[in-house]
């Protein structure tokens, strides 16, 4: 479903290019079929597969790949630690280069050699999978989580190194860096926690300043090239969300919970119709949290490829195309990535604001119940 | 599909690495950002506060200042008078009473000198009498040593008698 509107509007990118759009907006779900078919034929580019295998994650970094002499590909990717854990054998811990043979099913999936009874199966993603076909739990630290890692060393050390100065000197005028931090939190503070959490604001802004910056900076270290998409991967977003839901949850107090299972001054029948919808609307919260910024990275990602692609298409045709595509195509990307520099910030912003709505509407007083139901009218 | 089914291990590492981040961050970098920011905004609050208050002595102060000012020249100019008043008093007052002593004297002067003439005047009235009686005791010596003078004396002092 999904995948299907992320194609559409991977077609429409192309549609936006040049004239001869319509032969090209076919090609990127041709050319599987035509590279399957005719293995040897080398003229094909699988856009699918590049795009995806850009957006999805991966147990390798991969940085490019070389053309030998034989026209097999080469890839240059750092391995990554690979942590399996299978009941009954208990963890396993080696490097992702153990999986360096590849070859592909019938199906058109990537299986690569087997090592140690596992091997990987790579579609839209990379699955480790038991050959006997026994239960795998995958805790390697992949391209994704090593992102992550860097990000959030990135993050402790920025904001430890900036609340240093705040211990030397409590009432000094902010300098350098610790300015710059402390506009974000004192924004965070004024446009996001107190307008929505009323006088109990300061006990959620630790929370708020998390989400904030890991959002932010995990979202920029995406986007650097050869970076990884890990704010767009599901994974990631369905663990913030549950942790905004959980500390919704554990805050909620009586006044939320009673308007929810009995809306006052309501006829019967009403009150269940109403009833399911609220429960309905309180599960959806996360959800939407979820799929906002999961939805806008990863469609932000494949717009910037999808461009990028254009000019290997272009070029594939035709070479001048091609490269007289490169400007139009750089210009499109380069627009793009401001686009997303300014997304990244949106969708951080976004997602802390929303934690914020949610958890306000769970601590909320009974003095002023109607603001609830317009916050939302505006969310969903 | 594919993409919307969260993987375990990339679940796993970032609620790990999400809730270290959370702690660690909260201990060493929110609340002593936080709690700087509320004291630093605090404490600018007081800094304005305190202002507006010492601006507003200044201004009491300033305005008490002028009332003195007023008030000290008013009680110059009060005490100008009064020296001034005193001084015309005083020296009324001495005049008049070098005018009275003077007076004084001049009576005492006149009186002792009309008592000085009067007493000049006796004096020169006894010393007249004194040389009449001298005189006269002189002719009538010289008449009475003639018998008939003794005897017309004695007749004048019996008509004397008699006349009594």
């Amino acid at each position: 479903m999904s995948y299907k509107r992320i194609f559409s509007l991977f077609i429409v990118v192309l549609g936006l290019s040049l004239s001869a759009n319509k032969a090209f907006a076919q090609e990127p779900v041709a050319s599987p079929v035509s590279a399957e078919a005719a293995p040897t034929e080398k003229k094909g580019i699988n856009i699918t597969e590049l795009v995806f295998g850009h957006v999805s994650d991966s147990h390798e970094w991969h940085w490019f790949s070389l053309k030998n002499a034989d026209g097999t590909e080469h890839p240059y990717a750092s391995p990554l630690p690979m942590i399996i854990y299978q009941p009954g054998i208990g963890f396993s811990f080696f490097s992702s280069n153990k999986f360096e043979e590849w070859h592909k099913d019938a199906d058109g999936k990537r299986i690569s050699n087997v090592y140690n009874g596992l091997y990987i199966e790579k579609n839209m993603k990379e699955k480790v999978l038991a050959v006997d076909g026994s239960k795998v739990y995958d805790l390697s630290v992949t391209k994704n989580v090593l992102s992550m890692l860097i990000g959030v060393f990135i993050l402790l050390w920025a904001m430890t190194s900036a609340a240093k100065k705040y211990k030397t000197d409590k009432i000094a005028a902010p300098k350098g860096f610790q300015n710059a931090v402390e506009v974000l939190v004192i924004f965070i503070r004024d446009e996001v926690a107190k307008p929505n959490l009323g006088n109990k604001y300061l006990k959620f802004m630790p929370l708020l300043l998390t989400i904030f910056f890991f959002i932010w900076i995990n979202n920029l270290l995406g986007l650097l090239p050869g970076g990884a998409n890990f704010t767009g991967n599901i994974a990631v977003t369905a663990c913030l969300a549950l942790v905004a839901f959980i500390v919704m949850m554990a805050n909620s107090n009586k006044h939320f919970w009673g308007h929810l299972l009995n809306p006052p001054n309501v006829p019967f029948l009403v009150k269940c119709l109403l009833v399911l919808i609220e429960v309905m609307s309180l599960c959806i919260k996360p959800v939407a949290l979820m799929i906002r910024l999961f939805a806008n990275m990863l469609a932000g990602h494949i717009v910037i490829l999808s461009v990028i692609c254009l000019i290997f298409i272009f070029a594939l045709m035709n070479v001048y195309v091609g490269g007289g595509f490169v400007i139009v195509s750089l210009a499109f990307s380069i627009f793009m990535f401001m686009l997303e520099l300014l997304v990244a910030v949106i969708q951080a912003f976004i997602f802390a604001n929303l934690t914020a709505v949610f958890i306000g509407q769970a601590i909320e007083e009974a003095h002023h119940d109607a603001h609830g139901h317009e916050d939302e009218a505006i969310i969903l | 599909m594919d993409l919307l089914t969260p993987e375990l291990g990339l679940f796993f590492w970032t609620l790990i690495a999400f809730l270290a981040v959370f702690f660690i961050l909260r201990k060493f970098a929110w609340q002593p950002i936080l709690s700087s920011l509320g004291d630093r905004e605090k404490g600018i609050a007081d800094s304005i506060a305190t202002a507006e208050r010492v601006k507003s002595e200044m201004s009491q102060l300033q305005s008490e200042n002028e009332k003195l000012l007023v008030q000290a020249r008013e009680e110059r100019t009060l005490m100008l008078r009064e020296a001034k008043e005193m001084k015309d008093r005083i020296i009324g007052e001495a005049k008049e009473q070098a005018k009275t002593e003077a007076n004084k004297i001049i009576i005492d002067a006149q009186q002792q000198i009309i008592q000085q003439k009067n007493a000049a005047l006796t004096e020169v009235k006894n010393e007249i009498g004194l040389l009449a009686v001298s005189v006269a005791e002189k002719i009538i010596r010289k008449q009475l040593s003639a018998a008939e003078g003794q005897e017309t004396y004695m007749k004048m002092l019996a008509e004397d008698i008699k006349l009594n």
